[in-house]
């Protein structure tokens, strides 16, 4: 369950981001998680659900961008998709590849919400 | 709560303690850092507080004044390409700087539980003691008792349990490091929690990773957990003593593992017997070598 760390982790980011634009909330995220990037959808989901109550991202829309998985043979240099890590070329069948692609791990980009500002306050 | 000195520490609280210096310090989910002594009257607890990063105002479109009288709400969108583990990264990063400042050879050791990480390092350190300066960091969601096998050997060892965690983190290892000091030219050992899936993601800042995998397992463990084999420099397969009585294939386990990791070294040995152990000193003393 490395994923619930995760989540702690993408809470966060996403606090930190609230608090150095003034307050507010995250109405939408978007991550990047790659095929190869060693995460559970599901279980990802499931720490979400519950890690994500009283912070910022609790009521926020979760977008997941999950790139293919993308390879290059080091013997003959064709590249591949593959949604493992131990896929042999389908070229030429060696095993001697380089993940070039898919270990994303990442958050793209959020939405914030800033709490409506009192009359004349000022931003620095 | 916390079992030694019952302050109120939920169970999910990561514990570092050094074993027979009666000292122990929580590492909260909150960056908060508890120490405790328990062989003297406690001072009031300080918290330090580990998050420097925040409260910088330096977004350029809010340059303005706002004097009109009604309140409102805007959207901003905040393009960030942040890795999740950035910070992790970070003290990972520094936790390297250190070892490299003071020579340290530090290795991450990776496992399914029972596969002999501390029995192999039982033995390294009674073979190796003297030779070199070792520590040994311990990781495991409950006990002491793997730090206090490591502690009869004399070696100076730091207990981390990580209560429901199923890794160490970077920030884990570098609260150890400050409550056991390592000497310069030492060798770390970090025995990190027994699990092939979760220490993957995350780099404590070690010189190289070593997984170890016994022969008493399935020789298709590094195709079902891949991820563990293609970060790791080296891979131990111990208990080679047993392997008349097991089906598990050498040569499978090594061309499985080669797959997703093609730069991967293999040695067998046998902690418990000292079989190929030369061969892991040997490895270990090149490492050191090379820094």
């Amino acid at each position: 369950m490395h994923e619930l760390s995760l989540v702690l982790n993408i809470i966060d980011i996403a606090t930190a981001e609230v608090h150095r634009a003034g307050g507010g909330t995250v109405t939408e995220i978007e991550l990047e998680i790659g095929a190869l990037a060693g995460v559970e959808r599901a279980a990802l989901d499931f720490a979400w659900e519950t890690a994500v109550r009283n912070t910022v991202l609790e009521n926020s829309v979760l977008t997941i961008h999950a790139p293919l998985g993308q390879a290059r043979c080091m013997d003959c240099e064709t590249a591949f998709t593959t949604n493992n890590l131990f896929t042999a070329c389908p070229t030429c069948g060696s095993y001697f590849c380089d993940i070039t692609g898919g270990r994303e791990l990442k958050v793209k980009r959020l939405i914030l919400d800033q709490e409506p500002v009192a009359a004349g306050s000022l931003h620095p | 709560m916390c079992s030694t000195c019952g302050c109120s520490q939920s169970d999910g609280t990561v514990t570092i303690q050094v074993i027979g210096s009666g000292e122990h310090v929580h590492l909260n989910g909150d960056g908060t850092v508890h120490h405790h002594h328990h062989d003297h009257h406690h001072e009031p607890h300080g918290h330090k507080h580990h998050h420097g990063d925040h409260h910088h105002h330096d977004h350029d479109s809010h340059g303005h004044h706002h004097d009109h009288d009604h309140s409102h709400s805007h959207k901003t969108v905040v393009d960030l390409e942040r890795d999740i583990l950035s910070q992790n990264q970070l003290l990972a990063e520094r936790n390297r700087g250190y070892f490299s400042a003071k020579n340290i050879l530090a290795l991450n050791l990776v496992s399914s539980p029972g596969s002999g990480k501390t029995a192999l390092l039982e033995k390294t350190l009674a073979d190796l003691q003297g030779k070199l300066p070792f520590v040994v960091i311990e990781g495991d969601q409950q006990t002491t008792n793997d730090a206090d096998r490591i502690a009869a050997t004399g070696v100076p060892v730091a207990q981390i349990n990580t209560g429901k965690g199923c890794h160490l983190d970077a920030a884990m290892v570098q609260q150890a490091l400050h409550s056991l000091r390592p000497p310069e030219e030492a060798v770390v050992f970090i025995e990190n929690v027994g699990n092939l899936v979760c220490p993957a993601l995350f780099d404590l800042g070690e010189n190289a990773r070593v997984v170890i995998i016994s022969v008493t397992e399935g020789d298709d463990k590094p195709l079902k957990y891949p991820d563990m084999f293609r970060d790791s420099a080296l891979c131990l397969i111990n208990k080679i003593d047993l392997l008349p009585y097991v089906s598990f294939s050498v040569e499978r386990a090594k061309e499985y593992a080669s797959r997703i990791n093609p730069h991967l070294k293999f040695l067998e040995v046998s902690a418990t017997q000292g079989t190929g152990m030369d061969t892991w000193y040997q490895w270990l003393t090149k490492q050191r070598g090379s820094l």
